[in-house]
């Protein structure tokens, strides 16, 4: 079976006052059809960018892709004409984002932003459209569809908002959804049933998530593979379970000791819980021929100050950049 | 729809109560002015004795207290009756009736033009922030704010007028023109062109600054991202997405120049002698003609009101946020 | 340095900085030496040209340049230079005098509603939108027929129509300030509401307040020439807009001097407004990132 998502060798360059800065930088990675799979990693790390380039939605005349290939479906995205990828947005590949309070218009009923993405990609009537917009509501779990169809964003609630934006995002059942933290700005009841949510519509839609996030947790839940960046690179990767239960990289290590459940999961003892100290490189360091990580970790030496750590591959498709993968 | 009606019912009352207020301060001014009616007619007759005088004072109630004068007043004008001109001969109501249509002309399409054109132009220049259009904005904002509105309407009439004969040097339309409505239509228009350039380069240069800082804000929100996400076009995220929301702030600016709108008006119509409320307003009061000015200042303070109420309902229709709030 | 430098030091930076930035603005140093200029021609040029600008000096319609009379002559036969700076004078002083009564008017009644709320505010607030329902041009045009055209009525006229957009500002400003630390604790120390209102208050909300002034200048500048243009004015008294209200119907013969008095006012607006967004720049550098 050849992969549906295939990026291979994907460096994105963002122009800044200091120069231009690889916010992705060698990034390479399959995805199959139906599967969850997680990126995590701090704030800065590059998730959202690959998410953006994936889409075709960089920062204009900031960011760009350098080199590399992202093959959906054995078609380059990032040679396609402009035209092609409005195609393909919101239709075979969607995207929900961070902040649900202000992601939908507020001057549009939240039937017409759904409406408008079926119009636009199924060819189907405003009628058709709009019941076909109450049924989304429904299958997102919206009480009273059929008037709340009507309402305006700023009539609902955080939650709401999301299971909205969900609804967009799955209207054509897409072969990939990009989650991007989704539910870091609401409750934490909110977030469970969120993530419920879009587990269920996924496998029913048959529908790939991508999902971004910076918590351990909710990829132990919601993921079947995930990929650990750092500073624009791919540190480690791998099945959850397996890269929960043995880290190849320092850092993973740190990311899931900073969550108490996981731990607890892992040993009888409860180990204290630590951080990870320091913070990331600012872009300046991105491209620098090192580990990025090395001013972090406590089991640096020369070798990571002086040059880019290649992957080692474990069994069970576990991978790890790290010199010390061995050891950790 | 309840909760959209319900505060414009109450504007709408808060709008009545501020023409009453408008007539209170016509009548008390009319009263501290030095000089009444009777000494205008007295000058329109040439000159009157004292016991002539006081028979005109009494025939016109002006002996009785300010405060039943003052109901008096306010009585008449709330059935249209805003007294009578001694200068026209004619009441004013009739006079301000006659001269309304010309100057409403003028001022809603200068408005117009000057909405349409900023807003496209203040569009163009956000998305092209560097280009040609921007520049051309930030510099027109700084002339339209200092050039004063009646030198543009007479440098424009020297140019395509004078040296350049394109259009007619004054009025509203030619009598030598005949034939049908729209042979009228097109004379009409042709008359127009100069002094609606003139009206709206005061605003023009206002709506298009306010629409592309407005524009370029909401460009650069979250939600055009998921517009973007969804595989819209181009067009559609900037015409129907961002536009939307950008027309807030042009609107509400657009609403609070009313008053400007006609004070400018006064000016053009001088310069190009449109036969309106402005040219009206100062024949009458080169005329010492009190009743007419008094009638036209309410007039004016009618239409602002109304322009006010009509902003308020288009913000309505425009964000859905503002319905139901007073 | 002693404890006593140190706080002159502190106290003087903000204004040091935002003069630094108003400096560093070239648009905005170049409208403040042609409002220099326009200013000391108000003053000086009246006495180089002695004498009275209405007098017919030269035949009427002479074009600028010849019979060494630098701009020409009017309808009258009068010297355009002359005429130009004496206005310059009425212009200038109207202009300022009129935002003055106007910023007091403002200040007032704008630190009142937001320095009382409630009631006060509520009432305040409907009388000033009452103004703003009133055509400024069409209403001083009105106070002026009514009570005379002379300088102080015309002066009181523009002052009168325009002072609401000052005491907005000046409220919003009271009700962001006046909830502050600050003021809680100087109201908790027992200083009267006198004292709070132009003692502590008023001095933080002035930078948006001054901006506005400079602004208001220019309007009345504006205004007068409106005014005057329209014939609105002091007949004995010369000003531009009246320059150009008087020759307007001879621009087929002599469009000079209709265009010349023009481009005064205009430079002159356009010189305050240039120093206005200097200061804006300056004094609201908060305002100028977002």
């Amino acid at each position: 079976m050849t992969a549906l998502l295939k990026v291979e060798n994907l460096r994105i360059e963002l122009t800044t006052r200091d120069g231009v800065a690889p916010v992705i930088d060698d990034l390479s990675f399959e995805m199959n059809a139906g599967e969850t799979m997680s990126f995590v990693g701090e704030s800065g790390c590059g998730k959202s960018m690959t998410a953006l380039g994936i889409m075709g939605l960089l920062p204009e005349k900031v960011g760009r892709v350098a080199s590399g290939t992202i093959l959906f479906d054995g078609e380059d995205l990032t040679r396609v004409s402009d035209a092609r990828m409005r195609e393909i947005r919101g239709n075979d590949i969607s995207m929900i984002f961070q902040e649900p309070m202000t992601s939908l218009n507020p001057v549009y009923t939240v039937g017409e932003q759904i409406a408008e993405v079926l119009r636009r990609h199924q060819g189907l009537g405003q009628r058709a459209a709009w019941e076909k917009a109450i049924a989304l509501l429904d299958a997102v779990r919206i009480p009273n569809p059929r008037s709340r169809v009507a309402d305006y964003p700023h009539q609902m609630s955080g939650g709401q908002r999301q299971r909205v934006m969900i609804a967009i995002a799955l209207a054509c059942e897409p072969k990939i959804l990009i989650a991007d933290e989704p539910t870091t700005a609401l409750d934490v009841t909110v977030q469970a049933q969120i993530f419920d949510l879009l587990r269920d519509l996924g496998r029913e839609t048959g529908t790939a998530i991508i999902l971004i996030t910076h918590d351990m947790g909710a990829v132990a839940e919601m993921a079947e593979r995930m990929i650990v960046m750092y500073a624009g690179r791919k540190a480690e990767e791998g099945p959850v379970d397996q890269v929960i239960n043995h880290p190849r990289h320092p850092y993973t290590k740190g990311l899931i000791s900073c969550v108490p459940h996981l731990m607890a999961n892992l040993s009888e003892e409860r180990p204290e819980l630590t951080e990870v100290g320091g913070i990331v490189p600012g872009l300046r360091e991105f491209g620098r021929d090192a580990c990025l990580f090395a001013s972090r970790c406590d089991m640096v030496n020369d070798k990571c100050r002086n040059a880019r750590p290649p992957e080692v591959a474990f069994k069970g498709n576990q991978a790890s950049a790290c010199w010390f993968a061995e050891k950790v | 729809m309840m909760n959209f009606i319900t505060p414009l019912l109450q504007r709408t009352l808060y709008a009545v109560l501020l023409l009453i207020a408008v007539l209170v301060l016509n009548f008390s001014m009319m009263h501290l002015a030095p000089g009444d009616v009777a000494d205008t007619i007295s000058q329109s007759m040439g000159g009157a004795d004292a016991e002539t005088m006081d028979q005109i004072r009494r025939d016109y109630g002006l002996d009785q207290p300010f405060f039943i004068q003052l109901a008096k007043y306010v009585g008449n004008v709330l059935t249209f009756d805003l007294g009578y001109s001694f200068f026209y001969n004619q009441p004013v109501t009739t006079l301000i009736a006659e001269k309304l249509p010309a100057t409403l002309l003028l001022v809603i399409t200068s408005q117009l033009l000057a909405l349409v054109v900023g807003v496209l132009l203040g569009v163009y220049s956000a998305r092209n922030p560097n280009g040609i259009a921007s520049h051309f904005v930030t510099f027109f904002a700084l002339f339209g704010y200092a050039a004063p509105v009646f030198w543009t309407g007479i440098l424009l009439l020297i140019a395509f007028s004078l040296k350049i004969p394109l259009f007619p040097v004054a009025g509203m339309s030619d009598v030598t023109i005949s034939g049908g409505f729209f042979a009228k239509a097109l004379d009409i228009a042709r008359h127009m062109v100069l002094p609606v350039i003139t009206l709206s380069s005061i605003f023009l240069a206002l709506y298009s600054r306010l629409c592309r800082a407005s524009m370029m804000e909401v460009l650069g929100s979250d939600y055009i991202r998921t517009a973007k996400a969804k595989g819209l076009s181009e067009r559609e995220i900037v015409m129907k997405h961002a536009l939307k929301n950008s027309l807030s702030p042009v609107v509400t600016l657009a609403g609070l120049q009313f008053s400007a709108v006609i004070s400018g008006a006064v000016l053009v119509e001088t310069v190009f002698s449109w036969p309106g409320l402005g040219t009206l307003a100062l024949q009458s009061i080169l005329a010492r003609d009190t009743p007419t000015i008094l009638g036209i200042l309410f007039f004016s303070a009618l239409v602002v009101i109304v322009g006010n109420l009509l902003t308020d309902l288009v913000l309505r229709l425009i964000d859905p946020r503002l319905r139901g709030k007073t | 340095m002693s404890v006593e430098d140190e706080k002159i030091e502190k106290a003087r930076s903000p204004f040091s900085e935002a003069f630094e930035m108003f400096r560093r603005n070239h648009a905005a140093v170049a409208g403040l030496i042609m409002l220099i200029l326009i200013i000391l021609a108000g003053i000086f040029g009246p006495m180089v040209y002695a004498g009275d600008p209405f007098e017919m000096v030269w035949a009427p319609f002479s074009p600028p340049g010849q019979e060494g009379y630098l701009l020409g002559t009017d309808y009258l036969g009068r010297d355009l230079v002359s005429m130009l700076l004496h206005g310059a004078r009425v212009s200038i002083a109207i202009g300022l005098s009129a935002a003055l009564i106007t910023v007091l008017i403002g200040i007032t009644v704008g630190a009142v509603a937001g320095f009382y709320g409630g009631l006060v505010e509520e009432a305040l607030m409907r009388f000033t939108e009452f103004f703003q329902v009133l055509p400024t041009l069409l209403f001083s045009m009105v106070i002026v027929a009514l009570f005379g055209a002379s300088l102080p009525m015309i002066t009181f006229a523009i002052g009168v129509v325009s002072w609401p957009a000052v005491a907005r500002i000046t409220r919003a400003e009271f009700l962001r300030i006046r909830e502050l630390e600050y003021v809680t604790a100087s109201r908790a120390s027992g200083v009267s509401n006198g004292k709070l209102i132009f003692g502590v208050i008023l001095p933080n909300a002035l930078p948006p307040i001054i901006v506005q002034a400079a602004l208001m200048v220019g309007s009345a500048i504006l205004f007068e020439a409106g005014l005057s243009f329209l014939g609105l004015t002091d007949p004995n008294v010369v000003s531009w807009g009246q320059i150009i209200g008087s020759n307007r119907q001879y621009i087929l013969d002599a469009s000079y001097t209709v265009t010349i008095p023009g481009v005064a006012i205009f430079v002159t607006v356009l010189a305050i407004s240039l120093v206005g967004d200097g200061l804006n720049d300056a004094l609201n550098p908060k305002l100028r990132q977002r």
